[in-house]
């Protein structure tokens, strides 16, 4: 382990607004603006769940009683569209991105800070606006995916809206993924190699590479998707001579890449926690940047697996079938190694630790599916079925959510200088975990017998496994209590931190909690080796024999 | 509220980390940007490309372009890149008169697409919604316009902040001029790459 700190030569501390105002200010500091993400996004998650909580509430029975089936599809997409493009993706990526990858490659902040804020900023009145668009003329009603021609038949008001709003959110993105790859590859301290970085760095140099090459096409397909509907062209309007078709291309060309933008960086992030709270090394650093890379390209050509039941021609099928088998290899290289990180370390069972087993549990069981879906005989009978739900939430809910819970346990103390609360950590975790199988579990079995998604009214038949799955949603909501109490009592009265309460090696955790403006007073430390736990641990216990 | 880090102490923190120990990565950022602006004007090829295999519009539909305007198009645009490289040249021997005076023919060639673009749209056949040929047409070469308008726009800002004394544009200050410069040149690129698919095959 090599950790040199030289002698401090700094500059002095910068004038800054201080206390909470800051948070609502333009900040150009990146501890600021990822926290300015994390709770923006946190606010949105806590809307986009009160409106999930509405869908289970709709479906404990078969009719469309609680609601009509325009608000009830209206909802459905608030939901999805807020839970992906407001919550998952600016909070995997814009929060603990922009507050740790500084930090990691050893800078006194990002390479575009300007670019930053505005990235940051754009997130509030986008978000807003999408709210609002429910409230004035009836919100989008097509689907988080927004496929014509049902986008351009329903009301245009609140799909233009939408349109507007996943643009400016795709924008903040892309200015986003423009920063990381700046930061990452040019802003790194001297004598610090790629090779050297925490493998959150590497997540997010792929995750950015996705976003600035994939974003851009969505960009492009929804401002033709609006012209069809203001100025009633026929891009994708089969009655004008359009082709709905090659909107569910480029639509996927990004959205399948999205769904890595959601879920790498949490890779990276239980990379980062794994190794502290079990004191191991991360398991197989090369061949976790290798998997990276390689789901950075595979991803990108494997998005016509959504589209299976949509006439694509066999060859097509064959050549996707076969790359999204391919793309479960580094998937499962990552999987390996996280396991093999556990394996005989000195595991602390912590919120944070718990979190990140949860993770990988949920993770494996989407996966599965995953590639049960990616085989075109199967994948026909179960397209839009349940089953499809019941996949993507074991990933983006079980995986990323889980992870983002993972990481606030995990990085609250560096925040804010304050430990949570372990006891009402565990317990969040447990009801979480408990309430999330029973959600999503059952809906496996809804899909293989055939219950359609995204439809307010279902057969009798499946009642009782809805209604199951609807108790627990409750107690995903309950869930959120603990939570919360443990972040304002712990904000309030919580231990101090001090600066490193986890022991850890990565150069976040070298500098005081909360960190000064510039990150560290002296100069950065220069970090070779972010997982050196082993030896040094067992130095220690060696010492404590004597 | 909105009191950041003051302007001069911030540029300090800048120097102790990216000018002295990093190169510039500037120019690094905006690569980045024109590769995600390129991949939009990818996703419209594709479009158009595969409307052109899968849905056919009809014999009575018009889609035939006539050559001769876009051909000069082409040679304006192309022109104004080798422009501005010269007045490129002329702002790193610190002769600002030549190097505005070039950085205007640029500029003016910008125009002068813009304006042979215009009436070319009022002299077509077709409009934006007749078919499925016209609307991505339209969408294309709107998109482009729309880029060569801002680059348009930017030349005449970096025109306008090269000359001496005043402008803040000069060969120690290179960086707002390479960036514009660099743009420029995607944005002709792109017009090419459109020219041929769209007009040539
Ligand atoms: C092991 C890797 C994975 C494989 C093989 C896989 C495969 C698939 C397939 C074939 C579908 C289409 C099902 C259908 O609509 O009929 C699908 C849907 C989906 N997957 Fe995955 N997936 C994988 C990982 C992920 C990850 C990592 C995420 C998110 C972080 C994700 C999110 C989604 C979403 C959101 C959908 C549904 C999209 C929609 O129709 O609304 N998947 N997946
Ligand atoms: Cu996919």
């Amino acid at each position: 382990m090599t950790i040199s700190l030289k002698p401090s030569n700094s500059p002095p501390e910068k004038l800054q607004p201080t206390g909470w105002l800051k948070y609502l200010s333009f900040s150009l500091d990146h501890k600021v603006i990822g926290l300015q993400y994390l709770v923006c996004g946190f606010l949105f998650y806590l809307i986009g769940g009160s409106l999930a909580g509405a869908i289970r509430v709709e479906l404990i029975s078969p009719l469309s009683d609680f609601m009509p089936r325009e608000v009830y599809n209206q909802v459905l997409t608030l939901h999805g569209t807020i839970m992906i493009f407001l919550w998952i993706v600016p909070v995997v990526n814009g929060a603990f991105g922009n507050y740790l990858i500084p930090f990691y490659v050893g800078a006194r902040d990002m390479a575009f800070p300007r670019l930053n804020a505005v990235a940051f900023w754009l997130i509030p009145p986008s978000g807003l606006m999408l709210i609002t668009s429910y409230f004035i003329n009836g919100a989008a009603q097509s689907g988080w995916t927004a496929y014509p021609p049902l986008s351009i038949t329903t009301p245009a008001a609140g799909q233009i809206i939408w349109i507007l709003s996943v643009l400016l959110l795709g924008g903040s993105s892309i200015f986003g993924g423009i920063n990381f790859i700046a930061t990452i590859l040019k802003l790194r301290r001297p004598g610090l190699k790629l090779m050297q970085l925490p493998m959150y760095c590497w997540a997010m140099l792929g995750t950015s590479i996705l976003v600035v090459l994939s974003t851009p096409v969505l960009a492009g397909t929804l401002i033709l998707l609006s012209f069809d509907i203001v100025a009633h062209t026929g891009f994708f309007n089969p009655s004008l001579g359009g082709n709905v078709i090659v909107y569910q291309h480029l639509f996927w060309f990004y959205s399948h890449p999205a769904v890595y933008i959601m879920v790498l960086p949490a890779f990276g992030l239980v990379s980062e926690i794994l190794p502290i709270h079990s004191r191991k090394p991360l398991f197989g650093y090369i061949t976790m940047v290798f998997s990276i890379m390689g789901i950075v390209v595979l991803g990108l050509v494997v998005w016509a697996h959504h589209m299976f039941t949509s006439g694509t021609p066999p060859w097509m099928r064959l050549f996707f079938t076969i790359a999204t088998a391919f793309i479960a290899v580094p998937t499962g290289i990552k999987f390996f190694n996280w396991v093999a990180t556990l394996w005989g370390g000195k595991i602390s069972l912590n919120a944070a630790m718990l979190f990140s087993c949860g993770f990988i549990i949920n993770f494996v069981l989407g996966g599965i599916t995953g590639v049960a879906l990616a085989q075109v005989p199967f994948d026909v009978h179960v397209h839009d079925t349940y089953f499809v739900v019941a996949h993507f939430h074991y990933i983006v809910y079980g995986g990323s959510v889980f992870v983002i819970f993972s990481s606030i346990y995990h990085w609250f103390p560096k925040f804010t200088g304050r430990m949570l609360n372990e006891n009402l950590g565990r317990l969040h975790f447990v009801i979480t975990f408990i309430g999330f199988n029973l959600c999503f579990a059952p809906q496996h079995w809804l899909g293989l017998n055939g219950m359609p998604r995204r439809v307010a009214e279902y057969d009798p038949q499946f009642q009782l496994i809805n209604q199951i799955s609807s108790v627990g949603a409750l107690l995903m909501a309950l869930s959120t209590l603990p939570f919360l109490w443990n972040i304002l009592q712990s904000i309030l009265y919580g231990a101090e931190a001090g600066d490193n309460p986890w022991n850890a090696l990565t150069p976040e955790w070298l500098t005081s909690s909360p960190p000064p403006v510039e990150n560290w007073k002296g100069e950065a430390p220069l970090v070779l080796e972010p997982y050196g736990y082993g030896e040094k641990d067992s130095n220690k216990t060696q010492e404590g024999m004597k | 509220m909105t009191s950041i880090v003051p302007k001069e102490q911030s540029s300090e923190s800048k120097k102790d980390f990216s000018t002295e120990e990093h190169e510039d990565f500037r120019l690094f950022g905006l690569i980045a940007f024109l590769i995600a602006d390129g991949m939009t004007f990818a996703g419209f090829f594709a479009a158009y490309l595969t409307f052109k295999a899968v849905n056919p519009i009809g014999p009575d539909a018009i889609y035939e372009l006539e050559l001769p305007l876009p051909t000069l198009n082409t040679v304006l645009l192309l022109v104004s890149s080798f422009t501005f490289h010269r007045a490129g040249k002329f702002l790193e021997k610190n002769e600002s008169k030549e190097c505005q005076r070039w950085l205007l023919i640029t500029g003016a060639l910008g125009v002068a697409f813009l304006i042979s673009q215009m009436f070319e749209y009022f002299t077509l056949p077709f409009g934006l919604t007749d078919n499925l040929f016209a609307s991505t047409f339209y969408a294309l070469t709107g998109f482009h316009g729309l880029h060569v308008t801002l680059g348009s726009i930017m030349i005449m800002i970096i025109w306008w902040q090269t000359r001496v004394p005043y402008g803040r544009v000069n060969n120690e200050n290179k960086f707002p001029f390479e960036a514009v410069e660099l743009y420029w040149h995607f944005v002709d690129g792109i017009w090419v790459v459109l020219f041929i698919i769209l007009y040539l095959l």
